[in-house]
C-alpha cells in the first residue's frame, strides 16, 4: 500500500464503501433478472451483460441489511472475478477516489463480526469513513 | 515480448513439433531397413529446432536432452544404426520425457534425464544395439551423394557443429527476409539495406567456406543486386523485391536440404542466379552514373538459363530493348514460383495458418450469439416498417450475422486426427506388451468435431482402443490357428452422417463371448435366467456397458478392473452420445459411437414454472404428455404421497417442477384442472416432469453457471433466450437425484433389470395388448400407435352412418374393433372409452378398443414368419402373451379394410 488507491465508491443504507476501482468492469443500471430457484438467498438473479452472464448479489441481503425500499432500483456494479463476472446489488454509486494510503486503518474492533470478513479496514475521510469492500470475500 | 511469453510460444511449438515424431519413429521402426531417410530428416529437423530453440533460451537440461537424441537420429540417417525396436524405444521414451520437460518448462532446468542421456549414449556407444541385433551395421565410408565437398566421413560432433553454423544461416536468412519486407514499405531505407547486404555476404563467406557452391552464387548474385541499390545506381523496386524474395527461399530450402543430408540437393539454382543476374542487367543501364562499380564485379558467364540465354545475354548488353527481359524476368518469377509451389516446404503451411487463444474465439462466439439476438430483435421491426432501404439493410445483415455465426463455429472445428494421434504408439506399446501383433488403420482423420467434444471423447476413446487391443485382439497363434492373419487389424473410422459424428472402432479379432458374458452377467446378478435364454447377441453384447461387469479373466495392468466400459458409455451418454457394440464370434467387434457434432449449442425444450422459463436438452427428453379437464385428476394415483401416471400400462414417477423448486407442495397438482407432463430419461429411469406450459423447442447456446449456482444440482447450465433474457437449462440427472428417482447407492438389481428390459425392448416390438369381446385379446404394435386416449362416450356423434368423434380440431372417423372382428361389445359402458389413435397420411382414425390391458415385448421370429405387415384382418396370427392366447393385428391393413 505505497501507491494511491482508486476506489469506485458506493453507499448502501448509510454507509459508504470503496472497491478497488481496477476490479470494476462498469456499471450499470439496474437490469432485468431471471430468478434462480434454490440459489443462496444473496443471488438476486442472472442478467444478460451482453453475452456475457452475470450473477448479482444483492449487497443487502449478503449484509444482513434489510431490503431496499422497493420504490428504489437499486445500481449493478460489475467486478470482474478470475473467468467470470459478477454483478454487485447497491443501494447509489458515488465518485471514483483516489485515497492515501496514510488515511487508512484497520477494521474497529467494534465491527459487527458477520460483517467482519467483508471489510479490509475503513479510509478516514474529513465528513466520514469509507469502508474498504473486500470484494474477493464477497462474490 | 518478455521472457516468459517466450517460453510459452517455446513450448507451444515444440510441443506441435514433438506431435507427430511418435507416429514418425513408428514407421521409422516399421520399414527397418528400408527406412525412409526423409522422414528420419524429418525427425531430426524437428528435435534439432527443438534442441536450438532451448539453447537460446538457456534450457540446457531440455537442449542435452534433445542433443543425444538428436545425435542418434543422426546416426540413423545416415545408416550407421538400424532402426531397430531397442533404438525406437529409447528415442520414444526421449522424446516422452522431452514433453514432459516442455511441459513444465519453466522449472526443466535440474530435472532429471540422466537415464535417458545414458541410454540414449549408450545406442551411441553401439552397446544397446548390440544386445538385440548383434552387431550394428555401420555404413562406413557412406557416399554423401553430389557433394564431394562436404566432408565424407563427418562424425556426429562435426554434425553438430555444422548443425550450429546452419543455423546462424538461418538467422541470417530471417534477417534478411526482416530488412526486405522492411525495405517493401520504405524503398529509402539506407539500414535495411545495408544490413541485408551483410548479412547475405556473411552467407556467401559461409557457404564459400563449406563448398556449398549454389549457395554463393545465389548470395553474390542478390549481393550485387543490394549493392546496387546501396550505392544508388537504381532504386528498390516490387520486381527487385521479388526477386530477391524468391532468392532467399530458395537459399532457405538448400540449407534445409543441407541440414537434411549435407547436401544442396539435386536441383540446379542456376536459373535463380542467372534471374537475379537478368534483373540486375535491366537495372544497371538505365541511370547508371558509375557503371564501373557493377560491371567490374560483373557475373561470371551465364552457363545456361531454361529459357533463352541468348535473349539473356542480349538482355545483359542491350539498353534499349527494357520489355524483353521483364517479360522474360516474369517468366522466370512464375517458374520460380511453380518450384516453390513445389517444395514441400512448411512455409507455405505456417503462412496460412495462426495460433489463437480459444479464450478469444470463445469471447467471439458471445459476441456473434449477442448479435444473432440483436439481429433477431431488427427482424421483428421488419414487418412493421415499410421502407424498402431498410428492408434490404436488414436482409443483408441477416444474411452476414448468419455467416458470421457459421463462421466462427467452424473456428472452434478440430479434426478427430488430433486425438487420434496418439493411439499408434498406444496400440504398439500395448501389443508387445501382450506379445500381439496389431495394426492400426485410421479413416476420416479430417472429421471434424468441436473443441470441447474432442476433449471429451479422449479417454472413452482411449479406453476403448485399449479394450481392443488387450481383449478384442487373439495372440498370435490363436489368430494363425483360426486361419486369420497372425496380425490384427483395429481400424479407427470417423464419418459424418445425419448431423451427428460417427466414430467406429472395429477389430477383426476373436468376437464377444456371449456365453461367457451371459454367465457372468447372470452371476453378478445383472440379468436373470429367463432374460439370458431369450436373450439375442446383440443385447448380450450390450451387457459389458453395464456398471461393475467385467469378464476379463485376470486382471491385466491394461483393463479388466471392471470400471472400464459403463464409464465409457457414460461419457458418452453426458455429451448426447450413444455408444453400440456389435460382436461376431470369431471375426471381430464392432463399437459404434454417435456424438453431437457441438456441446456449445444443443436443441431444447422451453418450459416455464412459476413464470420463468427452463430449458431441458431434447437428449433427456422421451415424449410430452397432456391431460385435461377431468382427465387430469383421476389419472394421476398417488402411492404414499408420491404421484405416479400410468403410461401405457407403466408406472411412471411424477415429480412436479414447481416442488423441486421450492415453491409449492406436490400436493398443489391434486388441484390442477390440467396437467403437461414432460417425460424423461435420466440414465436409466423415466419421469414425468410436471410443467405450467411448454412453449417451445428451440437451440440454445449453452454457458456455463457461475460459481454461486454450481452447487445446485437442478440446473447444468444457462442460456439466452430470444428476447435476451436469461434462462435456466435443467440438469435432468440432478433433477431426478433432487426428486430421489435416481440414488447415489442404487438398487443394482432393479436399476439393471429395467436396463436390460430396456435394451430387450429395443430389438423387439412392443405390442399393445387389449380386450376384445368378453375373454378374446389382441395385440396391436405399440409404435404404429400414434395416441391412446380416454374419450367420453357422449362425445361420440354420427356422420354419414358412420360414429366420428371430434378430435382436437378434426373430426375422427371411430372404429370400434370388436364389432368389426365380429365379437360383441364388450359392454364395458363406462362414461370413458379407450381410443387407439393411428394417424395416416395426417388423417386421424380412432380405435376403439374394449379396455388396454398391457403393453408387451414380443418378438415375433418365434411364433410367426416375422412378418407383421402381412397380417391381415381376417386371420390374424396368434401369440402367447402372459399365458394368453392373443391375436396380432395391423393397424394399417385394418384401417384400410374398415374404412374402405
Amino acid at each position: 500500500m505505497i501507491d494511491n488507491m482508486q476506489l469506485c465508491t458506493f453507499r448502501l443504507g448509510d454507509q459508504h464503501f470503496g472497491v478497488d476501482a481496477l476490479k470494476v468492469q462498469e456499471l450499470i443500471r439496474n437490469q432485468p433478472m431471471t430468478r434462480v430457484p434454490l440459489a443462496p438467498a444473496s443471488v438476486r438473479g442472472l442478467i444478460n451483460l451482453r453475452g456475457q452472464i452475470v450473477t448479482a448479489i444483492d449487497l443487502r441481503s449478503r449484509f444482513g441489511l434489510p431490503k431496499l425500499e422497493s420504490e428504489l432500483e437499486p445500481m449493478n456494479i460489475v467486478i470482474r472475478s478470475d473467468e467470470e463476472c459478477v454483478s454487485l446489488l447497491v443501494d447509489q454509486i458515488g465518485d471514483v477516489l483516489s485515497l492515501e494510503p496514510e488515511n487508512f486503518e484497520a477494521p474497529p474492533e467494534t465491527l459487527d463480526e458477520a460483517m467482519r470478513p467483508f471489510i479490509n479496514g475503513a479510509f478516514k475521510l474529513e465528513d466520514r469513513l469509507l469502508l474498504l469492500l473486500n470484494w474477493a470475500n464477497v462474490v | 515480448m518478455d521472457d516468459t511469453e517466450l517460453l510459452r510460444e517455446f513450448a507451444v511449438e515444440s510441443q506441435e513439433h514433438l506431435a507427430d515424431i511418435e507416429n514418425q519413429l513408428l514407421t521409422i521402426e516399421s520399414q527397418g531397413d528400408a527406412m525412409d531417410v526423409s522422414l528420419v530428416n524429418t525427425v531430426f529437423r524437428a528435435i534439432h529446432s527443438i534442441k536450438g530453440a532451448a539453447g537460446f533460451m538457456g534450457l540446457d537440461t531440455l537442449g542435452g536432452l534433445a542433443h543425444r537424441a538428436e545425435e542418434v537420429l543422426g546416426r540413423l540417417r545416415s545408416h550407421e544404426l538400424r532402426p531397430t525396436s531397442v533404438v525406437i524405444n529409447t528415442l520414444l521414451r526421449a522424446t516422452d520425457r522431452l514433453k514432459e520437460l516442455i511441459d513444465e518448462v519453466e522449472c526443466s532446468n535440474g530435472q532429471d534425464v540422466s537415464k535417458h542421456i545414458v541410454d540414449l549414449e549408450k545406442i551411441l556407444a553401439g552397446e544397446l544395439d548390440a544386445e538385440e541385433s548383434g552387431s550394428p551395421i555401420i555404413v562406413g565410408g557412406h557416399e554423401i551423394a553430389g557433394n564431394p565437398t562436404t566432408p565424407p566421413n563427418a562424425s556426429a560432433k562435426a554434425d553438430s557443429s555444422i548443425n550450429d553454423i546452419l543455423q546462424l544461416c538461418f538467422d541470417c536468412l530471417e534477417q534478411i527476409e526482416h530488412d526486405l519486407s522492411v525495405l517493401d514499405r520504405n524503398s529509402d531505407d539506407r539500414n535495411a539495406v545495408e544490413n541485408a547486404f551483410g548479412k547475405l555476404q556473411e552467407l556467401n563467406a559461409v557457404a564459400d567456406d563449406l563448398g556449398f557452391s549454389q549457395i554463393s552464387k545465389i548470395a553474390c548474385a542478390g549481393g550485387k543486386l543490394l549493392a546496387g541499390i546501396h550505392t544508388g545506381t537504381f532504386p528498390m523496386d516490387p520486381q527487385i523485391s521479388e526477386s530477391l524474395g524468391g532468392a532467399i527461399k530458395v537459399l532457405k530450402k538448400t540449407f534445409q536440404a543441407i541440414q537434411a543430408d549435407g547436401t544442396e540437393g539435386d536441383e540446379d539454382h542456376q536459373f535463380t542466379v542467372d534471374f537475379l543476374e537478368a534483373v540486375l542487367s535491366v537495372k544497371v543501364p538505365r541511370n547508371s552514373t558509375s557503371p564501373s562499380t557493377t560491371s567490374d564485379k560483373s557475373p561470371p558467364p551465364v552457363k545456361s538459363l531454361a529459357a533463352s540465354p541468348a535473349e539473356t545475354k542480349r538482355a545483359e548488353r542491350s539498353v534499349s530493348v527494357e520489355t524483353a527481359p521483364t517479360d522474360q524476368a516474369g517468366s522466370a518469377t512464375k517458374e520460380a514460383k511453380t518450384e516453390l509451389a513445389k517444395s514441400p516446404s512448411h512455409d507455405s503451411g505456417a503462412d496460412t495458418t495462426i495460433r489463437v487463444d480459444v479464450a478469444l474465439l470463445d469471447k467471439l462466439m458471445t459476441r456473434v450469439g449477442e448479435l444473432v439476438l440483436a439481429r433477431n430483435q431488427i427482424l421483428q421491426f421488419q414487418s412493421k416498417i415499410e421502407e424498402p432501404g431498410l428492408q434490404k439493410a436488414i436482409q443483408r445483415l441477416n444474411q452476414i450475422t448468419s455467416e458470421l455465426q457459421e463462421g466462427v463455429m467452424k473456428t472452434r472445428m478440430q479434426p478427430i486426427g488430433n486425438v487420434w494421434t496418439k493411439f499408434p504408439r498406444l496400440v504398439r506399446d500395448l501389443a508387445s506388451m501382450c506379445e500381439k501383433q496389431v495394426r492400426i488403420e485410421m479413416e476420416g482423420k479430417e472429421t471434424e468435431l468441436d473443441k470441447t467434444i474432442i476433449e471429451a471423447i479422449k479417454d472413452p476413446l482411449t479406453h476403448l482402443v485399449r479394450n481392443t487391443v488387450d481383449h478384442g485382439i487373439e495372440k498370435p497363434e490363436v489368430r494363425r490357428k483360426a486361419g486369420k492373419p497372425v496380425e490384427g487389424c483395429l481400424t479407427l473410422r470417423a464419418f459424418h452422417e445425419g448431423g451427428e459424428v460417427n466414430i467406429e472402432i472395429v477389430d477383426d479379432g476373436g468376437g464377444l463371448n456371449f456365453e461367457r458374458i451371459k454367465a457372468k452377467a447372470l452371476e453378478k446378478g445383472l440379468i436373470s435366467s429367463e432374460e439370458a435364454a431369450s436373450m439375442p447377441e446383440r443385447e448380450i453384447g450390450n451387457l459389458i456397458f453395464l456398471p461393475g461387469f467385467s469378464t476379463a479373466e485376470k486382471v491385466s495392468s491394461v483393463s479388466g478392473r471392471g470400471v472400464g466400459m459403463d464409464v465409457v458409455r457414460t461419457n458418452i451418454e453426458k455429451i448426447g452420445g450413444s455408444v453400440d457394440l456389435q460382436s461376431r464370434t470369431g471375426l471381430g467387434t464392432t463399437i459404434k459411437i454417435k456424438i453431437p457434432l457441438t456441446l456449445a449449442i444443443v436443441p431444447a425444450l422451453v418450459v416455464a414454472a412459476s413464470g420463468d422459463r427452463y430449458a431441458i436438452p431434447q437428449v433427456n427428453l422421451l415424449e410430452l404428455v397432456r391431460l385435461e379437464n377431468q382427465i387430469a385428476k383421476p389419472s394421476i394415483e398417488w402411492i404414499q404421497g408420491s404421484p405416479v401416471y400410468r403410461l401405457r400400462g407403466r408406472l411412471l414417477p411424477i415429480v412436479s417442477l414447481r416442488t423441486q423448486l421450492g415453491e409449492c407442495s406436490i400436493e398443489e397438482i391434486r388441484r390442477s384442472n390440467s396437467l403437461n407432463i414432460v417425460v424423461l430419461k435420466a440414465e436409466d429411469r423415466q419421469l414425468g416432469l410436471i410443467v405450467d406450459r411448454i412453449l417451445d423447442s428451440e437451440e440454445i447456446v449453452v454457458k456455463p453457471l457461475g460459481k454461486h449456482l454450481k452447487n445446485i444440482p437442478l440446473y447444468s447450465g444457462t442460456t439466452i433466450m430470444g428476447d435476451g433474457r436469461v434462462a435456466l437449462i435443467l440438469d435432468v440427472v440432478g433433477l431426478a437425484h433432487a426428486a430421489k428417482i435416481l440414488t447415489k447407492n442404487k438398487d443394482r438389481g432393479a436399476t439393471d433389470s429395467a436396463t436390460s428390459s430396456e435394451l430387450r425392448r429395443a430389438n423387439e416390438r412392443s405390442l399393445l395388448v387389449f380386450a376384445v369381446g368378453e375373454h378374446g385379446r389382441a395385440a396391436l404394435p405399440l409404435d404404429q400407435v400414434t395416441r391412446l386416449e380416454k374419450l367420453s362416450r357422449h362425445l361420440v356423434e354420427q356422420s354419414h352412418h358412420r360414429e366420428v368423434i371430434q378430435y382436437r380440431g378434426e373430426i375422427m372417423p371411430l372404429l370400434r374393433l370388436s364389432g368389426h372382428l365380429g365379437q360383441p361389445d364388450g359392454a364395458n359402458w363406462s362414461e370413458l372409452m379407450d381410443v387407439v389413435v393411428y394417424t395416416h397420411q395426417n388423417r386421424s382414425v380412432g380405435v376403439v378398443v374394449d379396455q388396454i390391458l398391457d403393453i408387451a415385448a414380443c418378438r415375433f421370429e418365434a411364433n410367426t414368419d416375422g412378418n407383421i405387415g402381412s397380417l391381415g384382418s381376417s386371420t390374424p396370427p396368434s401369440i402367447v402373451i402372459d399365458g394368453h392366447v392373443t391375436d396380432v393385428l395391423d393397424l394399417p391393413t385394418l384401417v384400410a379394410s374398415a374404412l374402405a
